[in-house]
């Protein structure tokens, strides 16, 4: 499989990218892992004739946690996620996440910022970026903006970023309470069947608040305000998490795949948000 | 056609420079530019891992990058590991506890122990299943591979703590 000739540029600093990307117009994309991109290069489902390489801008790198708040370059790797000492302190359930997705290869490789910046439904990070109402840089050629993870995504490979604009960095507030990131895959290195983020707090023995998001159940990411609601005030018991996940079933949409019938993956989401909320509870 | 670029690359120690479509696959490069035919290519949709090379101290799926991508890299396959004159460790673990059939997976499943083993010299049994993920074979049940990479490991461990 020879995906098709292009043009290929590597920048060393993001206003040449960014500068790239409105000279070149509509034909160029970037790059950053090419683990999302190239296989669909392959199979002519993409055919850009510019490709503006990401790999070499030093403001694309690295991770900060600074009091109350972190940030992402957006060409930090899925491998960076699960070694980085301070973050998986501050926020455990991005590891968590980042060593259920695809395999040890394709984690060197696969960055966060196409992770989230794909628009595919099936990867994990969007959803999970809802449930931390993490938010996203973007950076064009007037300069920066930022846009919430819940905001972004509009459709399949559509989201709010315009196609003169790199998505630089990503910004969360350091969660309280307990965490889970469940997903159901049909083997290791697959991508969800579901998948459920789940953040919760506890006041004594009632949730005082609750965030929860779902992955690979819709045309886009749902974080499901519903869901958190059935169970704030409740003691996270049962009849709390029924409620929780009819909530979510209101709120998702799967289509019929080769992962099953929309039937079965309703019943599976059902049981992964069980699953994750009972986890995230323990730890809260 | 597009531009070519001009590429270096370091492959098992040595240095290489050409011209090339940035297109071209880096597990084309070295098995037909450089005749580097160990890394294998099994599916070419980044499932098998039997491309998989070191590229900068990381395990990487060869069928999944553009040449273009690598120029600049430090590139080791399964020859920069051991050969015929000298097997690598892992090499004659996977020869001595049958970590091989058809051998077709062989290539990936050592060079991407060898990083494995690099980042965590001690695995459990369960951290060498976890750890080699992204390697599919088809004979073995990998259950005498994964026996090998231990093996391997507590040998490469007991001639560390002699020395
Ligand atoms: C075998 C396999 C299994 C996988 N399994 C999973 C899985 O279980 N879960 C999961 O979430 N993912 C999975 N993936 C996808 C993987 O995580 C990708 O690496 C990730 O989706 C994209 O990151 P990338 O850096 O490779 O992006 P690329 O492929 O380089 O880019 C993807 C898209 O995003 C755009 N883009 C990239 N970076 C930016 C940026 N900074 N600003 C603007 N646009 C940008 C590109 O133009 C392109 O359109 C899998 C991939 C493979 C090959
Ligand atoms: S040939 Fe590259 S992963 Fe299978
Ligand atoms: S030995 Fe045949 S595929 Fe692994």
């Amino acid at each position: 499989m020879i995906p098709p000739a292009f043009e290929y540029h590597r920048p060393t600093d993001l206003a040449s990218a960014v500068g790239l990307l409105a000279q070149l117009g509509d034909e160029a994309r970037v790059i950053a892992g090419g683990h999302s991109l190239i296989p669909m290069m392959k199979l002519r489902m993409a055919e850009p004739a510019h490709l503006v390489d990401l790999q070499s801008v030093g403001e694309l790198k690295g991770i900060t946690v600074a009091g109350d708040h972190v940030q992402i370059g957006a060409m930090v790797t899925q491998s960076d996620l699960i070694t980085h000492d301070g973050l998986a302190r501050a926020i455990p359930l991005l590891r968590e996440a980042a060593l259920q997705i695809a395999d040890p290869q394709v984690r060197y490789v696969g960055t966060v910022g196409g992770n989230v910046a794909n628009g595919d439904p099936g990867n994990d990070m969007p959803g999970l970026m809802q449930c931390l109402d993490a938010h996203f840089t973007l950076t064009g050629p007037s300069g920066s903006r930022d846009v919430a993870a819940r905001d972004f995504y509009h459709g399949l490979y559509s989201t709010e970023r315009a196609d003169d604009e790199i998505l630089s960095r990503i910004t969360i507030a350091i969660p309280s309470g307990g965490y889970a990131y469940e997903k159901q895959k049909r083997k290791i290195g697959d991508y969800a069947t579901a998948a459920a983020a789940v953040l919760l707090n506890r006041r004594g023995g009632t949730v005082s608040s609750a965030s929860i998001a779902m992955t690979n159940l819709s045309d886009i990411p749902v974080w499901s305000q519903a869901a958190g609601e059935a169970l704030i005030g409740t003691d996270c018991g049962a009849e709390a998490v029924t409620a929780a996940v009819a909530a979510m079933l209101a709120d998702i949409d799967p289509q019929a795949d080769n992962r099953g019938p929309i039937a079965f993956k309703r019943h599976v989401a059902g049981v992964i948000l069980a699953r994750a909320i009972a986890r995230a509870w323990s730890r809260a | 056609m597009a531009k070519k670029i001009h590429v270096t690359l370091t492959v098992n120690g040595e240095a290489q420079e050409f011209l090339a479509e940035p297109r071209e696959l880096l597990i084309h490069t070295l098995r037909e530019r450089l005749g580097i035919t160990g890394p294998h290519i099994g599916c070419e949709t980044s499932h098998c891992g039997a491309c998989t090379v070191d590229m900068n101290g990381r395990s990487v799926k060869a069928c999944t990058l553009f040449v273009a991508q690598a120029d600049g890299a430090d590139i080791t396959t399964i020859e920069g590991l051991g050969g015929p004159d000298g097997l690598h460790v892992l090499q004659r673990m996977f020869r001595e506890h049958h970590g091989l059939q058809c051998g077709y997976c062989t290539p990936g499943m050592i060079t991407r122990a060898h990083r494995l083993l690099q980042e965590n010299p001690a695995p459990t049994e369960e951290e060498v299943r976890f750890g080699m993920a992204g390697n599919l074979c088809r004979c073995t049940g990998y259950q005498n591979i994964v026996k090998a990479i231990l093996a391997a490991a507590a040998e490469m461990n007991a001639k560390e703590a002699a020395e």
